[in-house]
């Protein structure tokens, strides 16, 4: 029989091998749930996996679709270390894309790249206010973050779904919900010649080494983590802690904030009701992946795009439904979750035999 | 006159709507009464409804539906407590799992039934009770899946206040190491709690999508699943103001569609909003007052137990 045996201290080892152990163990899934679909699964994993990184357009994509939810999973993570449960990243997101093209549409002209600068710090400050309202909540009225971060998820879709079906839908736009294309100067500009990967990755990049240099480096970090462990001896040590949970806050709002405005400015363009296939939600996932250290969520961020990738490519090649991401997704950090309980236990075989009955 | 019937219109309407969040946030309180906070509610009412949906409409049979939709409410609710229960993992990332999980695979499998026509759930009069004037089309002219929802609140009510399973479960959200000591089962009253949870969501989706909108639609729980969970906050963990809530919340929604039915000319998007906007409202409105949520909340609600031996 299989026992869980509790180890002394967490293993350092299965904190590292169990995102890995995770992937597989979805990986192997997917190919019996393709199996059982009617699918050869190696070609289905191919299509998944491999085929959409086989051109360089394809890892332009890569990165493109990566950009997103590596911004607002770095800043979720700042957030979760704190123990600040912001599961409202997309609303965040989609705040950020929303004003952020509201004050583009207001330059339809413009060449300067200054234009793009006071859009995309909008969308940013937007971010920061969605999700600084939940901050402000939490600090003067002790309400639950969990529950309000996703109210204001469902109240910023509406909000967008709004505005471009109302005020910033593209008069010239033949009745289609969408905004009119930015100009130029509100227009990211792209990394490479060939693809859409823009400027925004090299954003995230950036983000994550500030973040990397906040959570380790800086005493605040420090405080940070303080809280996130032991609520009790933060308070006991005087950290300041509303201020905190206002900081973590703007912190993950403001990055989702930049990856809602890098969004409708780079590969998008313009206003559409879709800005987010879930990023946000993705994010969640991803900064747990990524043990909510600024690397990990690099990798698993990359990981997170390739599943956004290989879902799109597989519903053109072989019809499967758009949800397959999202399900994919779900069962990745299920078995997360249930392959950390190797960190804190050991799995032994105890095989039982009564000794004692034999003598008898 | 007129008047009058269209306050017992609304009246009608905000039982109709407010009953999958009555199911949803009663299964919940079990669930959090006896410790565990199973943020997967969404998940779970969306998997309940294209259970229901797929069965009724293969078989023709609603009552089959119903019963599947529970049954996989409760399979969900298992797989949640084998990572948070058993495996001790976090339950607020295990619910939010269990969320995406239950909106990616309802989606999946529903990708073929979506626009499909039913014939769902009709409203039942109860014979001699539903001529009652004013109360009988608001609590006897309704389909047989509110009814089974006027049953279960009343359940329940008993379970919590009179039944000693009731105070077993209550002890074991309490203080689990204290409730071992005396040798309650724990680790079986959890799993049964969340058990309770899953059935009574699988119920609530079913509800959806075989008598509130007899349809399937992606995502078509938008959010019910986390009213619901605010609702049992805004209840303080009291079986009545479940029931309260839950009502207030259905007749918020349906003020939407009475304000543009007024002339009151403001886009359907942002009245969308406002059920969303309410629950934030009350959020604020009851957590101002901190001592009332200790007062009332589970002790060990959201913490994993470690078995002492």
């Amino acid at each position: 029989m299989i026992k869980l045996q509790p180890r002394r201290e967490p293993s350092t080892l299965m904190v590292y091998l169990s995102p890995v152990l995770a992937g597989l163990l979805t990986l192997i899934t997917g190919a019996i749930l393709f199996v059982a679909l009617g699918y050869n699964p190696l070609t289905a994993l191919h299509t998944f996996l491999i085929a959409p990184l086989a051109d360089s357009h394809g890892v332009s994509e890569w990165l493109v679709k990566a950009s997103p939810i590596l911004m607002c999973a770095i800043g979720l993570a700042v957030a979760y270390r704190a123990n600040i449960w912001n599961i409202g990243a997309e609303g965040q997101l989609l705040m950020g894309a929303l004003v952020g093209s509201a004050v583009a549409l207001q330059f339809p002209e413009s060449e300067s790249k200054w234009t793009l600068v006071l859009v995309i710090i909008c969308g940013a400050l937007a971010g920061m206010f969605w999700a600084g309202i939940a901050a402000f909540l939490k600090t003067q009225f002790n309400t639950n973050e969990i529950l309000t971060t996703i109210m204001l998820n469902y109240i910023a879709l509406n909000l967008l779904q709004y505005a471009v079906h109302g005020p910033l839908k593209d008069p010239d736009g033949y009745s289609f919900p969408e905004s009119a294309p930015f100009s130029a100067g509100a227009t990211l500009p792209t990394l490479m010649d060939d693809g859409r990967v823009h400027i925004g990755f090299g954003l995230a990049l950036i983000a994550v080494l500030l973040i990397w240099f906040l959570v380790r480096k800086s005493f605040l970090g420090f405080q940070m983590k303080v809280m996130g462990m032991e609520a009790k001896a933060a308070k006991f040590a005087g950290y300041p802690e509303k201020r905190l949970t206002w900081l973590v806050l703007l912190i993950s709002g403001g990055l989702a904030g930049l990856a809602g405005v890098s969004e409708v400015t780079g590969p998008i363009g313009q206003l559409i009701p879709n800005v987010s296939p879930w990023y946000g939600y993705a994010a969640i996932i991803v900064a747990f992946l990524g043990r909510l250290h600024p690397m990990g969520i690099l990798a698993a961020s990359l990981l997170m795009a390739l599943i956004y990738l290989g879902g799109e490519l597989a519903q053109i090649k072989l019809g499967t439904p758009a949800a397959l991401t999202l399900l994919f997704q779900g069962m990745l950090l299920f078995y997360l979750l249930a392959c950390d309980v190797l960190i804190r236990y050991r799995l032994t075989t105890t095989i039982s035999i009564n000794f004692a009955r034999g003598a008898n | 006159m007129d008047f009058d019937l269209d306050i017992v219109n609304l009246l009608y309407s905000m039982v109709r709507t407010g009953t999958p969040l009555l199911l949803v946030a009663l299964g919940e309180m079990v669930c959090e009464k006896s410790g565990v906070l199973n943020l997967g509610q969404e998940g779970m009412l969306l998997m309940g409804a294209i259970a229901g949906f797929i069965i009724a409409y293969t078989t023709g049979n609603l009552f089959i539906g119903v019963l599947l939709a529970m049954l996989v409410g409760v399979l969900m609710s298992l797989l949640f407590g084998f990572i948070a229960i058993t495996l001790n993992a976090n339950q607020v990332a295990t619910g939010l799992a269990l969320t995406i999980f239950g909106i990616g695979l309802s989606a999946f499998i529903g990708a073929s039934y979506v626009g499909q026509p039913i014939k769902g759930f009709e409203p039942i009069n109860i014979a001699g009770l539903s001529d009652t004037p004013v109360i009988g089309k608001i609590l006897f002219g309704q389909n047989l899946l509110v009814y089974l929802s006027f049953i279960i609140f009343l359940g329940v009510y008993w379970f919590f206040r009179w039944s000693r399973p009731g105070l077993i479960v209550k002890a074991v959200g309490e203080n689990p190491h204290a409730a071992e000591a005396v040798g309650l089962p724990v680790i079986k009253t959890r799993y049964l709690a969340v058990m309770f949870g899953g059935a009574m969501t699988g119920l609530a989706g079913a509800y959806l999508s075989l008598a509130y909108t007899p349809m399937w639609a992606e995502n078509m729980s938008a959010g019910r699943g986390w009213i619901a969970l605010a609702l049992v906050v805004f209840a303080s963990w009291q079986t009545g103001r479940v029931l309260l809530g839950a009502y207030l919340f259905g007749l918020m929604s349906i003020l939407n569609f009475e304000a543009q039915g007024l002339g009151i000319n403001i886009s359907a998007h942002l009245l969308h909003s406002m059920p969303y906007i309410a629950t934030i409202v009350v959020l604020v409105f009851l957590s101002m007052n901190q001592n009332r949520i200790k007062l009332y909340a589970p002790v060990s609600l959201g913490k994993p137990f470690h078995r002492s031996r």
